[in-house]
């Protein structure tokens, strides 16, 4: 969460831009038959209104390693359909990132123009260490993070077909 | 006739934005320390705020750095999608050829040996 202590560069900003409607990226964030489709394959569901509950749920293939049930979970902070979801994310399945706590995930989608949306997603940081080092791609085990989920996602709703490039095992 | 003239497409934006030394020099800037103002950026280099500020419309243009406020600061973020999605779609198929080539000479060589 955002506290007055926060350092600017306790924040991790990623921006891709989408040539689809805002609805449909809107849809493939916070529908679990789509968010199902690309990044780690796991389906999120979220409680689209302040207070409702957010939680992604493992996918097949992370539920044959043994992971938990549920990978991650947190709290939908405000609901603004297509434009705006702010939430708090905490992962689940493992126990040193899960420690960290809840951090404040935000996804904004504007329309630009020819089609194009731009999705840029902004993850709060601040004492995460393990969490941030995960997000942002940087552990080898963790299969991408934020930059593969969106590249997966982009390539989802620009061609129908996801690549599967985030793999968590 | 033989035109070049097409639409400016967003590899061709970051490609433009990485090709000034200045440009490269804010984005490792930004990598070292995220989240930083002009006024900060500027402090560093042996430039004028208004460069230094083009400069930035230049990244900011090309997805390279993206901006986000903070009550009245405005925050410079650096923005790794662009160049992860050049990478994996354009340089990715070059580097992907020479490793399957140099896979196949194997190949080729040990059937001889």
């Amino acid at each position: 969460m955002t506290t007055p202590t926060m350092k600017r560069e306790d924040v991790e900003v990623f921006q891709v831009s989408i040539k689809a409607t805002p609805e449909a990226v809107w849809n493939a964030i916070t529908d679990p038959e789509w968010n199902r489709r690309y990044g780690y394959q796991s389906p999120s569901e979220y409680e689209l209104r302040p207070g409702g509950a957010f939680r992604t749920l493992a996918s097949a293939e992370m539920r044959q390693h043994g992971g938990p049930e549920v990978i991650i979970d947190g709290e939908v902070i405000e609901s603004d359909p297509p434009r705006k979801l702010v939430q708090t994310w905490r992962p689940l399945w493992d126990p040193e990132s899960t420690a960290e706590g809840a951090k404040r995930l935000t996804w904004e989608i504007a329309e630009g123009q020819g089609g194009v949306c731009t999705l840029t997603v902004t993850h709060e940081v601040a004492n995460a260490p393990k969490t941030r080092y995960m997000v942002t791609g940087k552990d080898p085990n963790a299969g991408g993070g934020w930059p593969a989920v969106l590249e997966d996602l982009k390539r989802l709703l620009e061609t129908g077909q996801p690549a599967g490039t985030a793999t968590g095992a | 006739m033989v035109t070049y003239a097409r639409p400016v497409s967003d590899d061709d934006l970051v490609f433009r934005a990485l090709a000034d030394p200045t440009r490269r020099h804010l984005l490792d800037r930004l990598h070292a320390r995220d989240g930083r103002t002009l006024t900060e950026l500027e402090s560093e280099l042996e430039m004028t705020r208004f460069g230094v500020m083009k400069h930035l419309k230049v990244l900011e243009g090309a997805g390279l750095v993206v901006i986000r406020w903070q009550g009245r600061e405005k925050l410079h973020y650096l923005n790794p999608m662009p160049i992860r999605l050049i990478h994996d779609r354009w340089i990715d198929k070059y580097t992907e050829r020479r490793v399957s080539a140099l896979a196949g000479l194997k190949a080729e060589l040990e059937k001889h040996a």
